[in-house]
């Protein structure tokens, strides 16, 4: 319903404080974040990563930062690896990864809140829109 | 100064510390009330665009907000109220007539809440719902003078012919509101919480969706003064019609939808061209007696070939009684009676808010009636206007109704915060609006499942109430007056409701 809401819980749950009103008012620089609702006219629409079968981030990453995690078939960065070289944010056909702004050179993307039972973002949609399905391959 | 301005209803109260400057307010309010200033890094509100809805308070992720009444617009005065002196600001203004939504707001109507209930104590046992069966389904129809059963082998075989019933698992329906007047996806909401719960929602005077046409079992169709809509498939998609001739809202007064609100697909559904305005006649033109009616009823049984029940719904007015005797003798299956808190999409103020009457004494004097002519079970009654809780509802089935319908709760349900606004169709909740990018917010999933959980909550309340009163099925309980009793009436409003006052005994 484009109340962005996803948004600003996704930095929260991506902050150091965790805390809504701290992250907001000191944390500098904040976390971009990982889902971006996307408007035209009434058409609202949320894009994240979608963990793609077939990465086009894994394939093109020159580091092997990008990586599958072999339990939950969830792609991930490795901070540690990532040199910022972009080319994850060039190939992904989503536009769902991004330049980070905390750590410098490392790209930001959707880790399906691996800290929290149900990410952020859909654990707090007011909408029920945002839902964790898991496709069966 | 010629020129004022009525003072704002509400204020929007905003923690400067707690407001993290996220914009949903500011981006969620229709009204746009909530705005943004970069300069100075702040969010304001224009307190006189304020409708009260609350929806920017329940979105706020840092709980940042709350809506307050305004508290001294006005100088306190107990007969010219803030209300009353706004109401004369406006006019002045605007020298037109006072739209509202929703029912009537005014306290001095409510006799549910002066009559109380009764329970059982040592002379009657109580029976307890959890451990022993309770019995709350009812059936919506005609039912027959008696009944011949032939018993063949230990069965029981029942010869009487029945003539169509509605069969309701709780006897409260979700009453008539239309596609128009509130969005599909409220439309849906309702549809299917009746499917699970096995209960009726009321298609309104607004035509049949082609997305509703797979709840038609649990559907009442409606054909109303506009007749918008109407057609064989439509009479026939539902488990019953409802002829309607009044509403509680407005006793004696057509519908209007405007022009601007008939987009394309409310245009299929109402069968008129698109951004023309839909009128409902406050008559129907071909029925001004109850023999016009009787042939309106007929036509419609006829025309399903008396497959379904065919009720009439009329507003409560002073003649309300001699009025339903009259639909019940012109063959209508079920009378549906609206008392002077039913709600509506929009409607004159002064009407809403002076006309008709009280539910509760309708369904006392109307029930006692059809007792007294004895014709009674020619037909159910489902009374409407202003059912709060359950408690409502039981106290409603002891004075004589069968079933009730909910509305205004329903759309409580589904999130509506009764800021009457529904006339301006830009419903921050997403009920009463046709704005696509409101609408969405109202996931239908949600909404099923929320007002699905309000009627399975009043039943187990009413099997509560009902096993404390020593009853164990609800038709036991209509028209079983003694279990009511009244506070602080007046004898003559007792003798009307039929019911003693607290204190006297059996």
């Amino acid at each position: 319903m484009g109340c962005r809401l996803c948004e600003i819980h996704c930095i929260t749950a991506h902050s150091k404080s965790k805390n809504i009103i701290k992250v907001f008012r000191y944390e500098v620089p904040q976390p971009v974040p990982s889902v971006i609702v996307e408007e035209k006219e009434y058409t609202t629409f949320a894009i994240q990563c979608r963990h793609c079968e077939d990465a086009p981030c894994i394939q093109a990453c020159i580091t092997g930062a990008m990586h599958r995690d072999p339990d939950t078939n969830a792609v991930h960065v490795d901070h540690e690896k990532c040199v910022g070289c972009w080319m994850c944010i060039m190939v992904c056909p989503f536009g769902a990864i991004q330049r980070g702004t905390v750590e410098k050179k490392v790209a930001s993307k959707c880790d399906l809140c691996v800290d929290r039972e149900i990410p952020a973002c859909v654990e707090n949609c007011p909408n029920e829109a945002l839902v964790l399905v898991e496709v069966s391959e | 100064m010629a020129k004022r301005r009525a003072p704002s209803e509400f204020i929007v109260e905003r923690d400067e510390y707690k407001c993290i400057r996220c914009l949903a307010c500011v981006r969620m309010c229709s009204y746009e009330a909530n705005f943004y200033d970069e300069r100075e890094n702040m969010v304001f509100t224009d307190n006189s665009k304020c409708v009260g809805c609350h929806f920017c308070e329940a979105i706020c992720p840092t709980d940042a907000i709350r809506v307050i009444h305004n508290p001294l617009a006005i100088k306190q005065n107990a007969h010219w109220t803030g209300e009353v002196v706004s109401d004369i600001i406006k006019q002045a203004e605007t020298g037109g007539v006072l739209l509202a939504s929703m029912g009537n707001d005014k306290q001095h109507f409510s006799y549910f809440d002066r009559i109380i209930l009764n329970a059982s104590q040592v002379t009657n046992p109580s029976i307890d719902p959890l451990r022993e069966p309770m019995e709350i389904r009812t059936f919506i129809g005609r039912k027959p003078e008696s009944v011949d059963l032939e018993v063949e082998n230990g069965s029981v075989l029942l010869k009487t012919e029945i003539t169509p019933q509605l069969k309701l698992e709780v006897p409260i329906m979700f009453s008539a509101m239309s596609y128009g007047s509130i969005s599909l996806n409220a439309c849906k909401s309702l549809a299917k919480a009746a499917q699970m719960m096995g209960t009726f929602f009321n298609t309104g005077e607004g035509g049949l969706h082609k997305d509703l046409r797979q709840y038609g079992a649990n559907m009442i169709v409606q054909c109303a003064s506009g007749r918008f809509g109407v057609d064989m498939e439509y009479l026939n998609a539902g488990a019953a019609i409802e002829i309607k001739i009044g509403q509680g809202a407005k006793p004696g007064i057509g519908g209007h939808l405007p022009g601007e609100k008939v987009t394309e697909p409310i245009s299929e559904t109402r069968m008129i061209p698109v951004g023309t305005d839909a009128i409902s006649p406050a008559p129907h033109h071909d029925i001004y007696s109850i023999e016009d009616l009787r042939q309106l009823i007929y036509a419609l049984k006829e025309a399903t070939r008396y497959e379904k029940p065919v009720g009439v719904k009329i507003s409560a007015v002073h003649n309300v009684a001699p009025i339903a005797s009259g639909i019940v003798r012109a063959g209508a299956d079920f009378v549906v009676i609206d008392g002077i808190r039913g709600g509506t999409g929009a409607t004159p103020k002064v009407i809403r808010d002076n006309v008709g009457i009280p539910i509760e004494l309708a369904i006392a004097v109307v029930d006692q009636r059809l007792r007294d002519e004895g014709i009674r079970h020619l037909a159910s009654i489902v009374v409407a206007g202003g059912i709060r809780n359950s408690a409502d509802v039981i106290k409603a089935i002891a004075l004589g109704a069968d079933a009730v319908y909910i509305g205004t709760a329903a759309l409580v349900s589904l999130g509506c915060h009764l800021c009457q606004k529904c006339y301006t169709g830009k419903c921050n909740w997403g009920i009463a609006t046709q704005d696509p990018k409101l609408v969405k917010r109202l996931n239908p999933e949600i909404g099923a499942r929320r007002a699905a959980n309000l009627l399975r909550a009043w039943a187990l309340e009413i099997k509560e109430m009902l096993g404390g009163m020593g009853i164990n099925a609800i038709e036991s309980l209509r028209g079983n007056r003694d279990q009511l009793r009244g506070v602080g009436l007046s004898e003559y409003e007792l003798k009307l409701l039929g019911i003693k006052p607290a204190g006297e005994a059996w």
